[in-house]
């Protein structure tokens, strides 16, 4: 992250007058970056791991339920991501006064926030998958959920503009059974000063914790009716 | 009488192939009820279903029929695993942690005090015989016989009222097992039921109050060690070890008393007979013969020789 930063400083030497602006879209891009590959390539081997080093053996045999179990797992994950977040956060700050800008120091920290929402949703999906199926198969299926839900929006639309009614409705379900990750994106108007409205950011907290909330039933649900050999 | 395990008509059919389609019954309507404060061997050959027993007892399995009770709860009530400790087969933790930050997790899982978990965790290490240069070593630097005492030891972090203990013995040395033989008779001592599967027989007749046996899945034998050795045979035979006998006599004299089987060695010979009554038939053959009577002894029927019986009692019965 600090060679991204440093990278980011140097473009912006080139970018006249644009290099406060430069340093915000690169790192925050590549926070988001970091923190997905993090959310998919820790998320899957969570629980999948456990279970094939066959480590949950002696914890299930104490007074731990397997949603218990799940819900450990997820939240220390997200907690290792927000610590990881604003750290990164700190290094684009310091990059920031580096180069002499203070307006964005602070107008970045909402799109901060929003990029950690969108990693707590990828690393819920993440462990959903990992509850049923190897690691490398939950970080492939994980990853295309993360495609997909930054092309949610366009693809409900294509499903429209195709006018097949078939089409139409299973462009309309994947638009509403995956997350529309788009409700997350603000980093091109952080890097341009701008703060995501309170509107915005109470409706992209709920959906996130209600998305959460989902994804760690089902994750729940799937791991407590499995037997481990 | 108060029974601190309850196991009724416990099943268990994996489903295998691909489409899953295939039923292979690994435990078959099992019935056993274990006594508080004792040790309890848990017997049988390789895939008889010791270890499914023991995993649908910790919830890492779900039966397929019956169900089961430890301390009067069912097992699938979470709470009740906080008075019970479990040792895997060959266990497995997390390799990066050190002996002591895992047997200081496990306390924490049950909700130690850290003054609890730090004295449990120094009493258990001790106790299983791991030395205190070892306590703060990665696990992953283990041997199975160490990593085997670290499982013993994180099985009893909570001071559990049962304890299961799956091949307790596995990759220890004659030492080791000695030492794990003495922690297991004091976990009786202190009103600790434990019950163990295993392999080593020797350590079940030295250990064990009652033992039930498995074949494929069904029970084939339970009850008091005693009782189950003398009811289902007894004495065996009896062996008279003679010396200074002429072994070309002695032989020929011997094929009058049906069932005897005679060992020759260069000092004399070890006779075996099958009926007492025989003891006196033989003795005027070992004095015609120029022997001189060492010892007469009983041989009771072992619990490998009823091991070995109700293991295989369906290929004989085939």
């Amino acid at each position: 992250m600090l060679l991204v930063i440093g990278c980011a400083v140097l473009l912006g030497d080139l970018t006249d007058g644009q290099e406060a602006r430069t340093i915000v879209n690169i790192s925050l891009n590549a926070m988001l970056l970091f923190g997905v590959f993090i959310a998919i390539f820790v998320g899957v081997g969570l629980v999948s791991k456990e279970i094939e080093k066959r480590t949950v053996f002696a914890i299930f045999a104490k007074p731990v339920s397997r949603p218990q179990f799940i819900i450990g797992k997820y939240l220390g994950l997200c907690l290792t991501l927000l610590i990881n977040i604003v750290v990164m956060g700190l290094g684009v700050v310091a990059a920031l006064a580096y180069v002499g800008d203070r307006e964005l120091v602070f107008s970045i920290w909402g799109a901060i926030y929003l990029i950690f929402l969108e990693l707590a949703i990828v690393t819920s999906v993440a462990i959903v998958f990992s509850s049923f199926s190897s690691a490398a198969l939950s970080a492939l299926l994980t990853f295309l959920v993360f495609l997909i839900g930054h092309l949610s929006t366009s693809l409900r639309d294509l499903g429209q503009a195709l006018g097949s009614e078939v089409a139409r409705i299973v462009f309309e379900i994947i638009y509403y059974v995956l997350p529309n990750l788009q409700l997350f994106s603000f980093r091109s108007e952080a890097a341009n000063g701008l703060v995501p409205n309170a509107e915005m950011m109470l409706g992209a907290t709920a959906y996130a914790l209600v998305y959460v909330v989902i994804m760690l039933a089902i994750a729940a649900f799937v791991f407590q009716r499995r037997n481990f050999k | 009488m108060n029974h601190v395990i309850e196991i009724n008509n416990l099943s268990k059919d994996y489903e295998t192939g691909f489409w899953r389609k295939r039923k292979v019954r690994a435990l078959d309507s099992l019935d056993l009820n274990v006594k508080g404060g004792q040790i309890f061997g848990f017997l049988g050959g390789n895939g008889a279903g010791k270890t499914t027993t023991i995993k649908i007892l910790m919830s890492l399995l779900y039966p397929t029929e019956g169900m089961a009770k430890i301390l009067g709860r069912d097992i699938s009530d979470v709470q009740m695993h906080s008075s019970i400790g479990y040792c895997p087969e060959n266990p497995y933790f997390y390799d990066y942690l050190t002996a002591r930050e895992i047997m200081n997790y496990f306390g924490e899982l049950f909700g130690l005090s850290t003054e609890r978990r730090k004295t449990r965790t120094e009493q258990l290490l001790t106790s299983v015989g791991l030395s205190e240069k070892d306590w703060d070593r990665q696990l992953r630097k283990f041997s199975k016989g160490m990593l085997q005492r670290v499982g013993l030891a994180q099985a009893l972090i909570n001071s559990p009222e049962v304890v299961f203990l799956d091949e307790p013995m596995s990759g220890l040395d004659p030492i080791g097992r000695r030492e794990i033989r003495e922690l297991i008779v004091g976990l009786r001592e202190k009103g600790t039921t434990v019950f163990m599967s295993t392999h080593i027989l020797s350590d079940v007749e030295s250990l064990c109050d009652e033992v039930a046996i498995l074949r494929k899945g069904r029970l084939a034998a339970t009850g008091n060690l005693t009782d189950l050795l003398s009811e289902t045979g007894g004495t065996r035979s009896f062996e008279i070890v003679v010396s200074g006998v002429s072994p070309v006599a002695l032989n020929e004299d011997l094929t009058a008393v049906a069932g005897a089987t005679t060992a020759f060695h260069p000092s004399g010979a070890r006779i075996e007979v099958l009926a007492e009554e025989d003891i006196d038939r033989v003795f005027p053959m070992i004095r015609k013969n120029g022997g001189r009577l060492v010892s007469v002894t009983p041989v009771k029927q072992s619990l490998e020789d009823l091991f070995v019986r109700e293991t295989k009692a369906d290929e004989v019965s085939a």
